[in-house]
């Protein structure tokens, strides 16, 4: 059990000492929340109204901070596909590890850097006009890694058979950008119309957005629903990964 | 001891029966060499020997730890040069011998020494901290070798080590190669296209769809073909050729200008030919058998021929539409 906590942290800080060599990926999670931020969010002020007591840029605030973490955990399970397509991954999956501790590594080291891409839009929160306590910081840094967890394992789920970044893209595609807007994150659930609700509802990410807004904007949910979905996905989409890391010896 | 125990070993893919039962053994301190063309079985044998892949049936060993049950042991028993690039590129060298390291779980006092060993072995200690992506293949392929090595396993496998790096480099990269053996003891399994490295092996397993056809020293299958080749050029190739045939009842074989008589030695053969026409020969050379031959002659195909890629194929036609 030691061993395997070990191999996952060792699994982890690889990958964490790569993804700081790369440059491209800071920036982008810097501009793209800036992008959504200031122009979005100015520009979709007129068609959408916030509940009261919000400027619009407030409500989606959270929203944009689980976007943030949404991408980065998602392409996380990009690197996974990186090292099988440059061999590294022969060299793990020979190492007398086990398999366990792969897929906890790789989740591990995901949901670390996606949290501090989350961090990176937390920090503009003076600017869109909230106030939030030292507490407040601390739990939405916690809140944001459990969303951090069960979405970088849902990324390392989709990676974990496949061996192109083309078939990563489209899945990409039909699977971030949906879970994104069916999440309420730019809108108040209680607007969409009825057929809508039922996809809102599966969606781990709405129950994220409700977490963070729930700390951030005191919009009363309830914490219980919110963490007990995120982590009981999360254990879910792990099992069926280690499941498929497991199995893949023919 | 045999640190490699194989039996009746069984792998097929769907239809394909890639490996069909198999044995062998490897001795402790051998080099065992595996040879035959593409899709003769060789890969598929060394990705079961380091567990990645599963079995069909028999039994398979390494250091006396099965390959099915005692996974774990047998991965620590082994070090592994794969065929194609497995380094992590956006790492240094260091990193990546530090990463293997931790992966085989080498105590961590003990890392940093390993790591100082293995890259002198290979001669990189003065690169250790540029990242590998600028490396050359040579040194790629030398910090691979170091890393195999770093968790002191008893069986190195070597799938196609010098594939791919130029002559000079593949030069050196056997002269590591054989330092280790002499220096560690370490057992090597290896495969390989290029008949010259094979001569380095204590010994050489042919393979041959999915079969061994064939196992001894290299010295003893060459000597299998018993015939030395004595290559002739004279005045006229095809009247000396009727002339050999009478009088010793040798089929000569015409090929590309010169004329082949095989013989079972050639150094006492050839005075003979001199006596009996020496004024019409012109040149005249001795052609031991090579491996290459003893090759031909078990499974009747070159080995490289089947590995012709696609570019050396498109290569070859716009040569010949030029030509013609």
């Amino acid at each position: 059990m030691i061993t395997v906590v070990l191999d996952s942290i060792t699994i982890a800080k690889r990958d964490i000492i790569r993804s700081f060599r790369q440059k491209s990926q800071l920036y982008g999670s810097i501009v793209r929340p800036v992008i959504w931020l200031f122009i979005l969010g100015t520009g979709l002020r007129g068609s959408f109204t916030a509940p009261e007591g919000f400027t619009y840029t407030q409500y989606i605030f959270p929203g944009l901070i689980v976007m943030n973490i949404l991408f980065a955990s998602i392409m996380s399970g990009t690197t996974i596909i990186w090292d099988r397509e440059f061999g590294f991954l022969k060299e793990i999956m020979v190492a007398p590890m086990s398999r366990i501790s792969i897929v906890f590594g790789k989740t591990l080291s995901g949901s670390i850097i996606a949290t501090l891409q989350g961090i990176i839009v937390l920090v503009f929160f003076p600017l869109v006009g909230l106030h939030l306590s030292i507490m407040q910081i601390i739990l939405t840094i916690l809140g944001m890694f459990i969303i951090a967890l069960s979405i970088t394992s849902l990324g390392i789920m989709m990676a974990a058979r496949m061996t192109s970044f083309e078939g990563f893209g489209t899945i990409n595609n039909f699977v971030v950008m949906p879970l994104f807007f069916l999440s309420g994150s730019l809108y108040p659930i209680d607007r969409v119309p009825a057929w809508l609700k039922p996809f809102i509802y599966v969606n781990p990410v709405t129950y994220a957005v409700n977490l963070l807004r729930g700390i951030d904007l005191k919009i009363k949910t309830s914490y219980l629903t919110d963490i007990g979905v995120i982590i009981i996905f999360a254990l879910i989409i792990l099992s069926i990964t280690t499941y498929l890391f497991v199995s893949d010896r023919k | 001891m045999n640190i490699i125990h194989v039996e009746k070993l069984k792998k097929s893919f769907g239809e394909i029966k890639a490996v069909k039962e198999v044995s062998f053994d490897v001795k402790e301190g051998e080099i065992f060499g595996l040879l035959g063309p593409n899709g003769a079985g060789k890969s598929t044998i060394i990705k079961i020997l380091v567990t990645i892949l599963r079995k069909d049936g028999g039994t398979a060993t390494i250091n006396n730890f099965d390959v099915e049950k005692e996974q774990n042991k047998v991965r620590k028993s082994v070090g592994i040069i794969f065929q194609d690039p497995s380094l992590d590129e956006r790492l240094t060298a260091w990193e990546n011998l530090y990463f293997h390291s931790k992966f085989y779980h080498i105590p961590s006092k003990e890392i940093k020494n390993r790591i100082n060993h293995a890259l002198d072995l290979v001669d990189l200690s003065d690169r250790k901290k540029e990242i590998v992506i600028n490396f050359s293949g040579g040194m790629k392929r030398r910090l691979e070798i170091a890393r195999g090595i770093i968790h002191t396993p008893k069986v190195l496998f070597l799938d196609e080590p010098t594939i791919g790096l130029d002559p000079q480099t593949r030069k050196y990269i056997w002269q590591y190669l054989v330092d280790l053996r002499d220096k560690q003891k370490l057992t090597m399994l290896l495969t390989t296209h290029y008949m010259e490295e094979a001569e380095i092996c204590d010994r050489i397993a042919i393979m041959d769809n999915g079969n061994i056809i064939a196992l001894d020293t290299p010295e003893n299958l060459k000597s299998s073909i018993q015939n030395d080749l004595i290559i002739l050029t004279t005045d006229n190739n095809l009247e000396f050729s009727m002339l050999v045939k009478e009088k010793f009842n040798i089929e000569p074989m015409l090929d590309d200008g010169v004329l082949e008589i095989p013989v079972n030695n050639g150094k006492t053969f050839l005075p003979k030919l001199f006596e009996m026409a020496g004024s019409r020969i012109l040149s005249a050379d001795i052609k031991k058998p090579s491996l290459e031959d003893a090759f031909i002659n078990l499974t009747g195909k070159k080995i490289r021929e089947e590995e012709a890629s696609s570019k050396d194929k498109l290569r070859d036609s716009v040569k010949r539409r030029r030509r013609t």
